[in-house]
C-alpha cells in the first residue's frame, strides 16, 4: 500500500518537522524567556547567546520564534480539527444520501460559507466575542469547513459507485456501517492531503489575524504579531521582520509541499502506474 | 442434476426499469433509457439458471433488481413467496441471509482497505451472526490457505481474489448464489478452475445458482436452464442444451455464432 518517497514529501516533511520540533522543544527549553522585557538589551544585535538578536523590548527573537511555532501549530491543529469534524460528516452525508434535495441543501449552504472570507469572519467574531486565539481558531475552522465538505463529498461520490460498496450492501451492511467501514477508510488519503493544505492556509490566516490584532493576544508570542511589531522598525532593523516572515513562509511552504507529496504518495492511480512499469 | 420439478424460489413478473439520462436541456427532461421492458421469469429451488445477453441487454439491471440492490420502475419480485420489491433495507434481512452475490471483477468488488479475514466475515458481521472459525473453513472450501486471512486483496491474483469473493458470498450459508459474469474479468487459464469450483460448491451445498454471462458456452458449462436477453427483454428461455442445439430466436443464433470455435468444432 506504499508509494515511493518523493521530493515534495521529503522537503515538506523536513520543514514541518523543524516547526514541530521547535514547538515541542519550546515546552521544556528556550535560550531565553521569550516574554522577558529587558530594557538594557533593546534591539540587541545577533550573537553572544542571542542567536537572532532581540526586539525593541529586548526579547530574544529566537525564543519567540520557537514559542511562536507552538501557537502556529496549536491554531492549525484546532482550526483544521474543527473544519474536518464538521466538514467531513457533511460531505460524506451529501455524497451518500439518496435524497437529492439534502445533498443540494448541504452543498448550497456550504457555498454560502465558502463565499465568506475567513478573515472577515474572524474580524466579526473578534468584534463580537473579543479577539483572541480561540476566536481566531474557530473562525478559521468554520471558514475551512466547506473545503473539507467539498473534497469529502467528491471522494465519497467516487467511492459510492464502486463494486465494493454494492458488495457491502449485498452483504447486508446498513448505511452507517458502509460509511464507517468502507467510505471513510477509502477517502482518508484525500482527507489527509486536504488537512495538510488547509493547515498551510490556517497558518497564513492566523499570522494575518495576529498582524491585524485579531489573533493571539500579547504577551503570547506569535509569528504574525512579531511581524506587526517589527513594522515600525522595518527600515532600521529589517531582521526583526525577516525572521518571523521567513518562519511563516517556510511553514506554509512545508505544509503545502507535504500535501502535494502525500497526494502523490497515497494516490492509488499513480501507485498502479508505478507498479506497471 | 435436479430437473425443473422444484418449487419456484424467485418469481419475477413484468419487471421494468427506466433510467433517465441527465438532462441536457432546461426545458426537456433527460431522455429515458429502457433497461428492462417487462421481464418475467421463474427460478426454481435447486435450479442452475443462466442469463445470457450482450452488454447493454439489461442482464446486469435484472440482476440488481433480483438482489434488491435497485428498485424496479414497475413489476414485482417474489422471493420464496415474499414480495421484495419496495421493501426498505431493514426488512430485507431474510434476503441478505438467503441470497449472496459474486461480482464480476474481484479487483473492484473487494474493498482494498480491508483484510481478507474482514472481507469474508463481513456478511456474518453485518447480519449479526457469530464468526468463529468460519473464515478458515470458508477459505479452505475455496482452496485458499488459512494464512490468506491476514492479507489484503491486492496481494492476490485475479483467480485467488475471485475465490475470496466466493468464500465471502458463502459465509452466511445462503440458499441462492448469484454470479454476475464471475469469470469474464479473469485470465482464460483460471476461468475453468473458478467455474468448476462454483459448480462443485453449488452441488455440494445444494444451492440455487443464478449465473449471468455474455458467453453462452460458459453458461452451458454450469447451467441447466437459460434465459436469453436482448434489448431489455427475455427473447428465449429453455433447457440450455435445447437452446444450444436449436436456437429458436434469431438473436440467440447471432449469439451462438459469436462463440469462438476451433476449426469449426462446436
Amino acid at each position: 500500500m506504499r508509494g515511493r518517497l518523493n521530493a515534495s514529501l521529503v522537503t515538506g516533511g523536513v520543514l514541518v518537522g523543524i516547526v514541530v520540533l521547535a514547538a515541542l522543544v519550546s515546552f521544556v527549553w528556550t535560550p531565553h524567556d521569550p516574554t522577558l522585557v529587558d530594557a538594557a538589551g533593546k534591539l540587541r544585535e545577533p550573537g553572544d547567546g542571542y542567536l537572532l538578536g532581540a526586539d525593541k523590548f529586548g526579547r530574544d527573537t529566537f525564543s519567540q520564534l520557537m514559542v511562536g511555532a507552538r501557537t502556529t501549530l496549536y491554531v492549525g491543529i484546532v482550526a483544521v480539527g474543527i473544519a474536518a469534524a464538521i466538514g467531513v460528516p457533511l460531505g460524506v452525508i451529501a455524497g451518500m444520501t439518496p435524497l437529492g434535495w439534502l445533498s443540494e441543501l448541504i452543498m448550497r449552504v456550504n457555498d454560502l460559507v465558502f463565499a465568506f472570507p475567513a478573515l472577515l469572519l474572524a474580524v466579526m467574531l473578534g468584534a463580537v466575542y473579543g479577539a483572541g486565539t480561540l476566536t481566531a481558531m474557530i473562525a478559521i475552522g468554520v471558514a475551512t469547513v466547506p473545503a473539507f465538505a467539498r473534497v469529502a463529498r467528491a471522494a465519497t461520490l467516487q467511492v459510492m459507485v464502486t463494486d465494493y460498496i454494492l458488495a457491502a450492501r449485498a452483504a447486508g451492511r446498513r448505511r452507517a456501517a458502509v460509511a464507517f467501514r468502507h467510505v471513510l477508510p477509502n477517502i482518508s488519503s484525500v482527507l489527509i492531503v486536504q488537512a495538510s493544505v488547509s493547515f498551510a492556509i490556517a497558518i497564513l490566516a492566523e499570522a494575518a489575524l495576529s498582524f491585524l490584532g485579531f489573533g493571539t493576544r500579547p504577551p503570547t508570542p506569535s509569528w504574525g504579531r512579531m511581524l506587526q511589531e517589527s513594522q515600525e522598525l522595518l527600515f532600521s532593523t529589517p531582521r526583526l521582520a525577516l525572521w518571523p516572515g521567513l518562519a511563516i513562509a517556510l511553514a506554509v511552504l512545508g505544509f503545502n509541499l507535504l500535501g502535494d507529496g502525500l497526494r502523490d504518495y497515497l494516490d492509488p492511480k499513480l501507485r498502479r502506474i508505478r507498479a506497471e512499469r | 442434476m435436479p430437473t425443473h420439478a422444484g418449487t419456484p424460489l424467485i418469481e419475477a413478473s413484468g419487471l421494468t426499469r427506466v433510467y433517465h439520462r441527465p438532462r441536457t436541456s432546461l426545458t426537456r427532461p433527460g431522455e429515458p433509457v429502457h433497461a428492462l421492458r417487462g421481464v418475467s421469469l421463474t427460478i426454481r429451488k435447486g435450479e442452475r439458471f443462466g442469463i445470457v445477453g450482450e452488454s447493454g441487454s439489461g442482464k446486469s439491471t435484472l440482476l440488481r433488481l433480483l438482489c434488491a440492490l435497485d428498485r424496479p420502475t414497475a413489476g414485482s419480485i417474489r422471493f420464496d413467496g415474499r414480495e421484495i420489491t419496495g421493501l426498505p433495507e431493514r426488512r430485507l434481512r431474510f434476503l441478505r441471509h438467503s441470497l449472496q452475490i459474486v461480482f464480476q471483477d474481484p479487483m473492484s468488488s473487494l474493498d482494498p482497505r480491508m483484510r481478507v479475514r474482514d472481507l469474508v466475515a463481513e456478511p456474518l458481521v453485518a447480519l449479526g451472526e457469530p464468526v468463529g472459525d468460519r473464515v478458515t473453513e470458508l477459505l479452505d472450501a475455496v482452496g485458499l490457505p488459512a494464512t490468506a486471512a491476514g492479507r489484503y486483496p491486492h496481494q492476490f491474483s485475479g483467480g485467488q481474489r475471485q475465490r475470496i469473493a466466493i468464500a465471502r458470498a458463502l459465509a452466511p450459508r445462503p440458499k441462492v448464489l448469484v454470479a454476475d459474469e464471475p469469470v469474464s474479468a479473469l485470465d482464460v487459464s483460471v476461468r475453468g478452475q473458478i467455474l468448476n469450483l462454483l459448480a462443485d460448491l453449488v452441488d455440494e451445498l445444494g444451492l440455487t445458482l443464478v449465473f449471468v454471462s455474455h458467453d453462452l458456452s460458459v453458461v452451458r458449462h454450469v447451467c441447466e436452464t437459460v434465459a436469453v436477453m436482448n434489448d431489455g427483454e427475455i427473447v428465449e428461455t429453455g433447457a440450455v442444451d435445447d437452446v444450444w442445439a436449436e436456437p429458436r430466436h434469431a438473436y440467440t443464433r447471432t449469439l451462438l455464432q459469436a462463440v469462438p470455435t476451433l476449426e469449426g468444432f462446436r
